[in-house]
């Protein structure tokens, strides 16, 4: 029986959590992501959860104890955003190669300088070759399923991989939005206990994590994490069939609107998603053929799926949340160009830099998007491919 | 607990041999000595610093750790424990371990009062039930004898190398115990390898045992990077204790203790002469850095006997 709320995307969060009931969750303020650890502490503080809850003093260590707590047996997850995922950069590649389903509930937030509290992607995307699956949400309701979702895939046997559960800072973190819970018990069941093979204290086996590992073993260690990777897409496209079944929402590893027979394309990331469908909407009933696909599960990145939905597409614009500082454009745009190429796509492909720093995305930018992709097809020619979206030059 | 010397020594070693740490290296000497303060049928967790002790352990595919053993990175073996300690507690309290776990940390240094002072710094000040051991070698010797804030006043370390214009590094030692002392954690203690390992194994089992969070801080001689004659350690040991440059103490709920009182201060070059890092110090027109060097060390004991008489 679902229950009907307002909430915002960092209660909605927080109380996927409190239904999960992990272990051990260290944590460490930082805005947008704040509420999350802070909704939990008072959780912790009723006895609402049987977590132990450790306030750290940095990233770092919320980070490193969260991987200490997963080696030792526990289901651990840790929060933050912006300058406190920078922080735990090196650990983040420690827990993605000592193979731990540790979750890390990040709320997206520009990194530094200048400083600013704002929603883009540069702190995830910064992390995206760290070997973490990253999943994002447009909305609060998405950010609460994602989470549910998330040890099912990161525990997966085939798996075994942190994951990240992203979100836009304040636009849901903070946005109180009509959201569906499911039961307690529900999600319980559906989340199921977390009984790792290997791990710290084992009484009846000890084991040694972290070795110090010669060329002669290094490069098979990371060949098996990409190992781990290759299974990530089976796996939560099977969690979600079953999640639907139990909430009756669908997802994918991205969402395809108003795809069917577009010509021209939209690929983005994130809450600016719901703002082109808006932009959409308006253009398909003056006729025009367009449609969106929003990326969910970006790591692994899905591309001969990508590839596949745009195969009839004419001009797609690739909307980038992040620089790349490459000179022609962002990480999402170079993903989404290598899997065109690699499928012998012939589409027109642009790429935008939009919305850093929390820089509002109307629908009125999203119109000038594809107006823009019409002008290419007239034109025949892409023009420019790396552009910047409502910016003042 | 009354402690059996005999008994100790018999237990089972938890550090098994064929590990690639020098010969003669007082870490693994720490290592082994501090792991027989464990009572027998009590599990650990041992966690480690990035450092030469766990890139020599702990080589894929060998471990020497007979243990449950964790290393994570050079600066955060505190707070890795800490998570290791919080799973514990959480795995207890849903009923899902019934043994009883320890849990103890080695960090050298450079990893505990450089690089990882701030999560050693949290890890103290939440009072996680663990011990924290630094080795305290005095140097980054895995990344090739690197000063560090343990180095001694005037040591020839290749990032404070003696030249010319310089007589060592010019600092004085971080007085780490006392810093962590400050942090009111119910067990702090110093300690190296002397009066046949009974201060360690003495202070080691109090500080697994004490419930909260602990320290020891233990003086483990380097040969290579202190240019010492290597069967000499015990040697060295004694006169860094002898001259007062390293004094046993505990502090216990706050309470400092001296653990020993030399019937006659040695002078500090009989600590210094035996080691090649301070070979600059007895060339001729040096004496005057000999003078400020005992200087030092005289006025750090005194405040520790300050300390202990309060
Ligand atoms: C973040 C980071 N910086 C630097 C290093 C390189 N590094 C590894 S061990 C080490 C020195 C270790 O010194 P110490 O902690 O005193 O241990 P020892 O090797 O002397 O036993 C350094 C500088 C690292 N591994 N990680
Ligand atoms: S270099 Fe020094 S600290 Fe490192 S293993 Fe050798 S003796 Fe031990
Ligand atoms: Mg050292």
């Amino acid at each position: 029986m679902a229950k009907r709320d307002r909430l915002s995307g960092n209660e909605a969060v927080a109380i996927a959590l409190r239904q999960i009931n992990p272990d051990v969750f260290p944590a460490f303020p930082i805005t947008p992501s704040t509420e999350i650890p802070q909704y939990f502490a008072s959780f912790a503080a009723n006895g609402q959860v049987d977590t132990e809850f450790i306030p750290v003093e940095s990233e770092h260590s919320s980070m490193s104890a969260a991987i200490g707590a997963s080696a030792a047996g526990a289901r651990s997850l840790t929060a933050t955003s912006s300058c406190g995922l920078a922080y735990m950069w090196e650990e983040l590649y420690i827990a993605a190669s000592n193979r731990l389903p540790l979750a890390l509930a990040l709320v997206n937030r520009a990194l530094s300088g200048p400083i600013n509290i704002n929603c883009d992607h540069s702190d995830s995307m910064g992390a995206r070759d760290s070997g973490w699956i990253q999943m994002y949400a447009e909305n609060n309701q998405e950010a609460y399923d994602n989470m549910v979702q998330a040890y099912r895939i990161s525990e997966h046997p085939d798996v075994r991989l942190p994951i990240m559960i992203c979100q836009d800072g304040f636009i849901t973190s903070h946005a109180v939005e009509n959201i569906e819970l499911l039961e307690d018990e529900e999600v319980q069941k559906f989340v199921g206990e977390y009984n790792p093979e290997n791990y710290l204290l084992n009484p009846q086996c000890p084991m040694a994590v972290g070795p110090y590992s010669v060329t002669d073993y290094y490069m098979e260690a990371k060949r098996n994490q990409a190992e781990g990777m290759r299974h990530v897409s089976r796996v939560v496209l099977d969690v979600a069939k079953e999640y639907k079944k139990l909430s009756g929402r669908e997802y994918g590893l991205f969402e395809e609107y108003r795809m069917d027979d577009a010509e021209r394309a939209v690929v983005m990331i994130g809450s600016a998603a719901g703002t082109t469908k808006d932009a959409i909407d308006r253009l398909r009933e003056q006729g025009e053929k367009v449609g969106l696909i929003k990326i969910r599960l970006y790591r692994p990145f899905p591309a001969s799926e990508i590839a596949e939905a745009l195969k009839n597409v004419k001009a797609v614009a690739i909307m980038d949340r992040a620089e790349g500082y490459t000179n022609h454009g962002g990480p999402l745009g170079a993903d989404v160009m290598a899997a065109l190429y690699r499928a012998h796509a012939d589409a027109l492909a642009v790429n935008y830099i939009y919305g850093l720093g929390g820089r509002d995305v109307r629908v009125k930018d999203m119109e000038n998007v594809f107006a823009a992709l019409k002008q290419m097809m007239a034109d025949g020619d892409a023009g420019e491919t790396y552009r910047y979206l409502g910016i003042r030059e | 607990m009354s402690y059996n010397f005999k008994e100790t020594m018999n237990k089972p070693e938890r550090l098994a041999p064929g590990h690639r740490m020098c010969a003669g290296c007082g870490g693994t000497i720490a290592v082994r000595n501090v792991l027989r303060g464990l009572h027998e049928g009590d599990r650990a967790v041992i966690g480690n610093a990035t450092g030469c002790l766990e890139v020599s352990t702990f080589t894929y595919p060998y471990t020497a750790w007979e243990d449950s053993y964790i290393h994570n990175a050079f600066e955060n073996a505190g707070a890795t424990l800490s998570g290791v300690e919080g799973a514990y507690k959480a795995l207890k309290r849903k009923g899902k371990l019934d043994e009883t776990y320890k849990f103890i940390t080695f960090g050298g240094d450079g990893g505990t009062y450089d690089i990882g002072f701030q999560s050693l710094s949290g890890a103290m000040e939440r009072n996680h039930d663990l011990v924290y051991v630094c080795y305290d070698n005095g140097a980054y010797m895995n990344t090739g004898i690197q000063r560090s804030s343990a180095t001694p006043m005037y040591a020839d370390t290749t990032t404070t190398p003696v030249g010319s214009q310089s007589n060592g590094k010019p600092q004085n030692r971080k007085d780490l115990a006392a810093i962590i002392a400050a942090h009111d954690v119910p067990y702090v203690a110093q300690t190296t390898f002397v009066q046949n390992f009974k201060d360690l194994h003495v202070k080691s089992e109090k500080a697994i045992y004490t419930p909260g969070a602990a320290f020891l801080n233990i003086m483990a001689p380097c040969p290579r990077g202190w240019r010492y004659n290597t069967p000499d350690i015990m040697e060295i040991c004694r006169l860094g204790v002898e001259t007062c440059y390293w004094p046993l103490f505990e502090v216990e709920e706050g309470k400092w203790i001296l653990n020993y009182e030399p019937k006659k201060k040695l002078p500090i070059e009989d600590f210094l002469r035996p080691q090649g890092r301070f070979k600059h110090l007895f060339k001729k027109g040096n004496e005057y850095l000999l003078e400020a060097f005992q200087k030092e060390v005289d006025r750090r004991w005194d405040e520790l006997l300050f300390r202990c008489s309060r």
